[in-house]
Formats: C-alpha cells, sequence, structure tokens
C-alpha cells in the first residue's frame, strides 16, 4: 500500500522512506571514507630524496591535463559530476 | 544529506580554523624576484558524437556534435620580501562547436547549427613553502550566444607533516541562462492599439516591443533583448592527499555542490502521453555531493596504476558509481604509453521519461537522456613525453597525447583526441 504525502512531488511514503535510508548509509560510507583516509596518517615517513617514484609525471594525484575536455563532455553527457578536477559549476549551455 | 552537508561544512570550518593559526613572521633575510614566466600550457582538443536522442526533440533525434576546443594558460612565478612564493595563472579558451540538433529549435530545422564560447580565468596563488600553506584567489567568465557565467573561487592548502596535504576551495558561479524558446512555443505576441494615436504594439517572446502603424508598417522596433534566468552554483571543495609509502599515495575528495535557478535547458522539448509538448521543467534548486577516490601505485620499474573510483547522489534522485583504471607502461623515464578505461552507471532520476511518456500531471518532466538510467564504457590510449631537456631541445618539455572512445547504454558514442603541450 503506498500513502503519499502532500508537498513531496506526490512520491510514494516507501519511495521517501528507501531514500532517507539511501541518505543514511551514503553519510555513513562518507564518513567511513574520512575515517579510511585519516587511518593513512600513520604511514611511513618518506624522505624527499625516496620520493623519486611518487614525483613522476604519470604517479600525480590528479587528472592529466589533457584530459580537460573529457571531464568536461562526461559532466554534460552524464548526470554525475565533480570530485574528479573536472568543473562543478559555470561553464556552457550545451545540448 | 543534512548529515553529508553538516559534516562537509564542519570539516571545512575545521580546515579554516587551521589556516587561521597560521601567522605571518618576519623574513627579512629574503630577496624578492618579480613575476616572471615559468609555464605554459596549451591544450587543444577535437571532440565528436552522434546519438539519437537528442533532449531538443523530445529525446529523439540526431545528437550529432563536434567541438573544438583550444585553451592557453600562462604561470608566472616571483617571491615576494618574506619569502613567500606568488603563482600567477592567466588562462583564455575559445571552442568553437557544432551541434545537428540546435537546428531543430525552430520547428522548420533553420536554426544556426555552430557557434563559440570564451572563457577567460585568472588565478592567484601565495605559497609560503617553509609551513607548506597556500592561499589564493581565482575569476573565471565564460560567454557564448545563449549562456553567459562569471565565477570566482578561494582556494588554500595545507602540508601535514608527514606526507599528507589538505585542500580547501569554495566556489561561486552566477551564470545566465538566455530564455531561446522552441519556435512553436513561444508566447503569441500580445498586440495592443492606442486608439488615440491609431499605433498598435507588440512584444515578441524575445522581449522586443514592435511599433506598427495603421497601415501595418513597423514604425519603431526596440532592441532585440531575449530574456535570460539566473543559474548559481556554489561548491565546498575538500580534499586530502596523502603518502603511503615510497610506491603508493591516495586521495580523497569532495565536492559539495549547491544549485539555484533555471537548471533546464529552454529549447528542450518534452512530448507527452496525450501528444501536447512543452519545454522541460526541472526543480530550481539542486544538492549534488560526489566523492572521489584514488590511489596511485608505481609497480616495479615499469608499470604505474592509476585507479580512480566516485561515488554520486543527488537530491534528483541520480546515484552513481564511476571506476576508472589508467596503466602506463614507462619504456624510459621520459615517455610512457597509457591505456585507460572507465567505466560509469547511474539511476534514472524520477524527472525523466523518454518521448511521449511523460504525463501531463508531471510536476516536473525532461527527456535529456543525461537524466536517464544508463551504463557507459570510456577507453583509450595517452602518451606522455618529457625529456628532461626538452623534445627536440627546444622550450617544449612536455606532450600529452590521449585518444577515447565514449559509448553509452542509451546509443550515444562519441571521441575525443586531445593535445596538450607544455612550455618551460
Amino acid at each position: 500500500m503506498n500513502f503519499y504525502y502532500q508537498d513531496l512531488d506526490k512520491k510514494p511514503l516507501t519511495v521517501i522512506v528507501t531514500q532517507t535510508t539511501n541518505m543514511k548509509s551514503n553519510t555513513i560510507c562518507f564518513l567511513l571514507a574520512i575515517l579510511l583516509v585519516a587511518s593513512a596518517s600513520s604511514c611511513i615517513q618518506v624522505k624527499e630524496y625516496q620520493k623519486n617514484k611518487l614525483n613522476d609525471a604519470d604517479m600525480a594525484l590528479s587528472s592529466r591535463k589533457a584530459e580537460k575536455n573529457e571531464l568536461n563532455f562526461q559532466s554534460y553527457r552524464e548526470g554525475a559530476s565533480g570530485a574528479n578536477g573536472g568543473k562543478t559549476g559555470g561553464g556552457c549551455g550545451c545540448n | 544529506m543534512k548529515k553529508i552537508c553538516l559534516s562537509v561544512i564542519g570539516l571545512y570550518l575545521t580546515f579554516l580554523s587551521a589556516f587561521a593559526q597560521t601567522g605571518t613572521e618576519s623574513t627579512t633575510g629574503y630577496k624578492s624576484k618579480p613575476l616572471k614566466v615559468d609555464e605554459i600550457n596549451l591544450v587543444e582538443s577535437y571532440y565528436k558524437q552522434d546519438g539519437n536522442h537528442s533532449p531538443v526533440t523530445g529525446g529523439i533525434g540526431t545528437e550529432k556534435v563536434t567541438d573544438l576546443s583550444n585553451g592557453l594558460e600562462v604561470k608566472w612565478l616571483g617571491y615576494d620580501a618574506s619569502g613567500n612564493k606568488h603563482e600567477l595563472m592567466l588562462g583564455m579558451g575559445i571552442d568553437h562547436h557544432s551541434s545537428a540538433s540546435a537546428a531543430f529549435v525552430s520547428k522548420t530545422g533553420a536554426s544556426k547549427t555552430d557557434g563559440n564560447r570564451i572563457y577567460p580565468s585568472l588565478s592567484w596563488t601565495k605559497e609560503n613553502e617553509a609551513k607548506g600553506t597556500q592561499f589564493g584567489l581565482g575569476g573565471y567568465y565564460s560567454y557564448e550566444y545563449n549562456y553567459q557565467s562569471l565565477g570566482m573561487d578561494m582556494h588554500m592548502a595545507a602540508k601535514t607533516k608527514n606526507g599528507g596535504e589538505f585542500n580547501a576551495k569554495v566556489s561561486g558561479f552566477f551564470d545566465k541562462v538566455k530564455l531561446i524558446l522552441p519556435s512553436e512555443l513561444i508566447p503569441v505576441p500580445v498586440v495592443n492599439t492606442n486608439t488615440a494615436a491609431t499605433v498598435t504594439s507588440y512584444t515578441t517572446a524575445s522581449g522586443r516591443t514592435v511599433y506598427l502603424s495603421s497601415g501595418g508598417t513597423v514604425i519603431a522596433s526596440t532592441s532585440n533583448t531575449i530574456p535570460s534566468s539566473p543559474r548559481n552554483t556554489f561548491t565546498a571543495s575538500l580534499s586530502f592527499a596523502q603518502i603511503i609509502n615510497k610506491r603508493m599515495q591516495v586521495s580523497i575528495a569532495t565536492d559539495l555542490v549547491a544549485q539555484h535557478g533555471y537548471l533546464g535547458l529552454p529549447f528542450h522539448r518534452v512530448y507527452f502521453t496525450d501528444g501536447t509538448e512543452k519545454v522541460e521543467n526541472l526543480p530550481d534548486n539542486r544538492v549534488k555531493v560526489p566523492i572521489g577516490i584514488r590511489l596511485n601505485y608505481f609497480l616495479g620499474d615499469n608499470f604505474i596504476i592509476r585507479s580512480y573510483y566516485r561515488f554520486y547522489t543527488d537530491n534528483w534522485g541520480i546515484t552513481a558509481h564511476t571506476a576508472s583504471l589508467e596503466i602506463p607502461y614507462k619504456f624510459t623515464p621520459f615517455f610512457s604509453l597509457s591505456p585507460f578505461f572507465r567505466w560509469y552507471t547511474q539511476t534514472a532520476s524520477p524527472y525523466f521519461a523518454a518521448y511521449g511518456k511523460h504525463s501531463t500531471s508531471d510536476k516536473y518532466y525532461t527527456s535529456n537522456y543525461a537524466y536517464s538510467a544508463f551504463t557507459s564504457y570510456f577507453m583509450g590510449l595517452g602518451s606522455h613525453i618529457a625529456p628532461p631537456k626538452g623534445i627536440f631541445n627546444t622550450h617544449l618539455s612536455t606532450l600529452e597525447i590521449r585518444y577515447g572512445h565514449y559509448t553509452q547504454s542509451t546509443d550515444l558514442y562519441s571521441n575525443v583526441l586531445s593535445f596538450a603541450f607544455t612550455f618551460k
């Protein structure tokens, strides 16, 4: 049986409850991810002269310069965007 | 959603307070160095796509698009008397695009199909190398015929003692969408007649007022100003990168994005079950929460594993997962080839329905397949060349070439070829 709540676009209550549950699990995932990275702070100390591999251009923790337009078209053609160094706002009124 | 927002805002405020504790100290022993050009980057890209679900024609019809993109960035570096490093970056981009579906903004298919976009940018960053902190500001502008965007940001970074780095950025984009409607949906002009002077006037959908004499001759006309609607985007970005060991580093990043205003496009048609037609209608606010994790590992002496995963959710009902893997193989320390593969999947927004499937009782409706459920794949090959004395002993220090082929389960496919040149 579906109950309807008047001001929420007539979504079934079951859908709203499911979405709320999803949001809670998203929050938990997010906090776990933060904890995961925070725990990385106990990693070993790497001295400057030991960073030859880490400083390699292909090891950069960012998207490549040549990826800029790939990230742009993906943000226009897909529903998701962000958290990848690409744009989160502005830009074009593409069709 | 509120909890996610509060978590991100809390973290952001923590970083702000951390930066507030970093004072400035007198370092008169330093000698200032004026700004000098350090690097020039030129990125050229050609993009071509095709498909059969254009939102301009209500979710059916050609999606042929070509885009030639050209971006130039000049970076200056200098030091002030306190020993702080200053980086100034000036960018200019010019794109030329052509979209077959744009012709059908007019019902007859006679609308213009090509256009240009220009987007200058300027950013400044001050870095205290001794303390490992950075602070900077940026400004952006983008202009094309139907869209204008003005943006600014404030960014900061701080390194930790054990090989970590926090980055935080807040940005705001203040855009204007020109309300260009499909020709058949332009409201019929309202005619006003001044009987005393026998002058008739009417206002067109583009905001132009035309005055006619009693004989029907145009005697005056105001400027052709198509009204615009605002679209504002505010983003709080946080990231943390950490060196794990001599071969591995990892980063986590999130962008909390809030958008307000006109979030659809006025020339996107929607056809309903009863055969009627309207312009797409989407909510006037959207909150997006993407969280991405990168992990790079240097395997042996020649292989590198570049991996990335992103979880995304928003209040339009879309949940998405992105995973990508790139494995550069280093033939020499200065030349590598990198095959890459990206997988993406998303759920549909409840506001989406295909051509002729929306009910007239729907509050929000769109037939833009970017909001449908689909899976996409992107794969290709990249190369990176950076010899120590420059390519052919010139100022061209680095050259990146990438080609990728993209397919969506909606039948959309595209190819993109990019070149990135760095001159030093």
